[in-house]
């Protein structure tokens, strides 16, 4: 594991920590964006330029401004006055531990499992294109159908607003 | 809405950018303080006092040719009312030889004067005019910028230069108005003593 | 030694690094390329705002600068010791770090962009298959440091021109996005060096630009419509307009910090120039087949600068477009052209060659064009203004 793992790993978790342990809500939400930005770093460690590029174009890019325009527009920007960190944080902490151990079994069960030490097969945007619009056609189709029903959900809901007004 | 009115936009902005290098009327500006506009025959700025010099011109031609006989008119009507005007105890005589009072003091605060050109319309003696001098900025924020009668006396021979037609006007005003005064002494010095002009006339001729 | 001078940035490069020990000669050939990058583009940065303030001034029907030096060339340096002297004035209830890092993720963001970008022949900082979806990725993030900016300084105007920012960028982000997509589709690649080798083949002189096609002057208009938008210049500059006249999101900001937003926002159209006549106007071919023995350098930086003027000479015409107005143009006309412009490039490349593929695709384009202009953006008819109150 080299030297480039352990300053992105550094930068992810660390985004991740400040984005649960800072008081002030939009902080909150950018240093996420770290953590994003963290993740894309790891897809572009491993050669997936498509997906860090993607990752960093919609995390970043629309996600983040998302939950910051989320957080604006409620009341999330004010620090809380009572303190941010609940009174029964011993269960989560227990919930917390019994996932980590779940997921970190479930790794370290599967890990001997992979064909050992093969070069990490490269997925240029050519083959994902394809990959798209041959064998995996229709869940691309679904999920644009998913997304156009979200769109006009979107705006009959900010429709229906303005008429209530009226 | 096709986007025509843009083409016919950016038509004519090119042609102000190209015909800047060439012709001046794209290219209006002057350099100032180098180069300066002709100030127009209309332009106006702050008021100042016109004195008649004699022939040969005097070094005190501007105290003893004012026109102004402080009628203080121009100091009531004023808006802002930025003129203040003593009036003297004495009198001197005018163009027309009365004699007429003087303004021992006439200030003018140019930080509140608004150039309306009120003073000017309503003086009788066309004693206060329009000036175009514009260069007036100094550091003195209150005394600087209260000018005095020294200050604010110009010849009637610069009124020229800077109003020439509106000079030629007033000075022909003025000089009907002699005319008639000095006709209206004649006429009633004739009426007075008919035989004494007469004789002299008779002598003189 | 025509194709020395063409090279000879490349041949420079590898004269320096030649200098030092072969393990390190990797990292140092990157390191110096992009200090290259970053001495060149502010050096245009500098052009460019000279060129700007004369340039507007002569369509202004008035000189620009010309006391500071031969024709107000050593203007941007006096404007740069300005900014750099200027008093850092930071509100007292802003959020200091969000504050101090917002000018800095817009220039690193900014900046990042000239790495794919291809400025002669073999002259990419990085070669990335997937160029194109990064430049887009740093594009994304700048609307992020424009939010940071207006949150940050706890001024409710600030924050309001930084909220019309980011909406405005990321409605014209699609657009942007939508009319690039139509040159990956006809090249074949995100890469942005085989979209440049994909226009540099020339028929009769002249070349393969993707701007000569009636998809690609669509896509052209298009994308600079886009680009305008997206650098929130004249005439889509109404975040920075409100900042002269009520506020902006870098109001706050003074000295050297709002010299970072005003290099940012030039630089960004620097490299949004690139991007452009990387795609659709050929990168660092040259315009006619006889005239490939000038260094493919200097076509590159030709192109950019003559584009840069364009954005000029819109900024000396159009009067400030409104919010709505802008947001109607972007999503109501500009977004169905871009796609039905991905439907008329479908149809050139399955037409194949010939003069009946040239007739088809520019009549559709006209038709749609003149059809949706006519009826969509007529003025509309103002009936008596009603009002809707907060709840």
């Amino acid at each position: 594991m080299s030297l480039v793992f352990y300053i992105i790993t550094a930068l992810t978790v660390a985004g991740g920590l400040a984005s649960m342990v800072l008081k002030n809500t939009v902080h909150c939400a950018l240093a996420l964006t770290v953590a994003f930005a963290g993740l894309a770093l790891f897809f572009l460690n491993l050669d997936a330029q498509f997906a860090g590029f993607v990752q960093i174009l919609v995390y970043i890019g629309a996600v983040a401004i998302l939950v910051v325009f989320a957080i604006l527009l409620t009341k999330g920007s004010e620090t809380p006055k009572g303190g941010v960190f609940s009174r029964t944080w011993l269960a989560g902490l227990a919930v917390a531990a019994a996932v980590f151990a779940v997921l970190g079994w479930a790794i370290l069960h599967t890990a001997p499992m992979l064909p050992g030490a093969s070069p990490a097969p490269t997925a240029t945007v050519l083959q994902i294109g394809q990959a798209l619009i041959g064998r995996y056609v229709l869940p691309l189709e679904i999920v644009a159908v998913l997304l156009t029903a979200a769109l006009i959900g979107a705006v009959i809901v900010a429709m229906h607003e303005k008429e209530g007004t009226k | 809405m096709l986007g025509e009115g843009i083409l016919k936009g950016m038509a004519e902005t090119a042609k102000n950018f190209f015909g800047s290098y060439f012709s001046a009327d794209r290219l209006t500006t002057v350099e100032y303080p180098e180069q300066r506009i002709a100030p127009f025959e209309a332009a106006r700025v702050f008021p100042f006092l016109v004195y008649d010099a004699k022939n040969p011109p005097d070094a005190a031609d501007w105290e003893a040719g004012m026109r102004c006989v402080a009628c203080q008119i121009c100091e009531k009507e004023c808006p802002p009312k930025c003129i203040y005007i003593e009036k003297s105890t004495d009198r001197k005589p005018d163009a027309l030889g009365k004699p007429q009072f003087y303004p021992a003091r006439f200030d003018i605060d140019i930080s509140v004067c608004m150039s309306c050109q009120i003073c000017v319309e309503v003086c009788p003696f066309e004693a206060i005019k329009m000036d175009t001098e514009f260069e007036l900025s100094t550091g003195d924020r209150f005394g600087g910028l209260l000018l005095d009668r020294k200050q604010l006396a110009k010849s009637n021979e610069y009124y020229h230069q800077i109003h020439l037609n509106e000079a030629n006007a007033v000075d022909a005003r003025l000089a009907a108005e002699k005319a008639k005064a000095e006709a209206k002494t004649k006429a009633a010095v004739a009426a007075k003593a008919p035989s004494i002009a007469a004789a002299t006339a008779g002598e003189g001729a | 030694m025509i194709d020395n001078l063409d090279q000879i940035f490349v041949l420079l490069q590898h004269w320096l690094v030649s200098f030092l020990p072969a393990s390190w000669q990797g990292a140092a050939s990157v390191l110096i390329n992009a200090a290259a990058i970053v001495c060149v583009f502010p050096a245009l940065f500098a052009v460019a705002v000279w060129l700007e303030r004369k340039g507007l001034g002569r369509m202004q029907n008035r000189l620009g600068p010309n006391r500071v030096g031969p024709y107000g060339l050593l203007q941007p340096i006096a404007d740069g010791i300005k900014s750099l002297t200027k008093e850092d004035i930071v509100p007292l209830s802003a959020d200091t770090a969000v504050h101090f890092l917002a000018p800095v993720l817009l220039v690193v963001t900014a900046f990042m962009g000239f790495a794919v970008l291809p400025m002669g022949r073999n002259m990419v900082l990085v070669d990335l298959d997937a160029g194109l979806l990064f430049y887009f990725a740093m594009g994304a993030s700048t609307e992020l440091a424009v939010f940071m900016a207006g949150w940050s300084s706890r001024n409710k105007y600030s924050l309001l021109g930084a909220m019309r920012a980011v909406a405005q960028m990321i409605s014209y982000e699609v657009v942007l996005l939508l009319s690039s997509v139509v040159v990956v589709m006809m090249a074949g690649s995100l890469s942005l060096t085989k979209i440049v080798e994909a226009q540099n083949h020339y028929t009769w002189g002249i070349p393969h630009w993707y701007i000569f096609t009636p998809w690609g002057l669509a896509g052209f208009v298009m994308y600079a419509i886009a680009a305008t938008a997206e650098t929130n210049r004249s005439p889509f500059d109404l975040p920075e307009g409100e900042s002269e006249l009520v506020a902006g999101y870098h109001t706050e900001y003074s000295g050297f910090k709002f010299a970072l937003f005003f290099l940012g926002e030039y630089v960004a159209m620097l490299s949004i120039s690139g991007l452009g006549t990387t795609l659709f106007l050929g990168g660092w071919s040259a315009p006619f087949s006889f005239l490939t023995w000038v260094p493919s350098w200097i076509w590159f930086f030709s192109k950019l600068m003559l584009s840069i003027f364009v954005f000029i000479w819109m900024r000396g015409t159009l009067p400030r477009l409104r919010q709505d107005q802008l947001m109607n143009f972007a999503w109501k006309f500009v977004l169905p052209m871009c796609l039905l412009n991905l439907m008329v490039a479908a149809v050139w490349r399955f037409m194949g060659d010939g003069w009946l593929r040239w007739f088809v695709c520019s009549a559709i384009l006209l038709v749609a064009y003149v059809g949706v202009g006519l009826t969509e953006l007529r003025k509309k008819h103002i009936g008596p203004r009603s009002y809707r109150y907060a709840e």
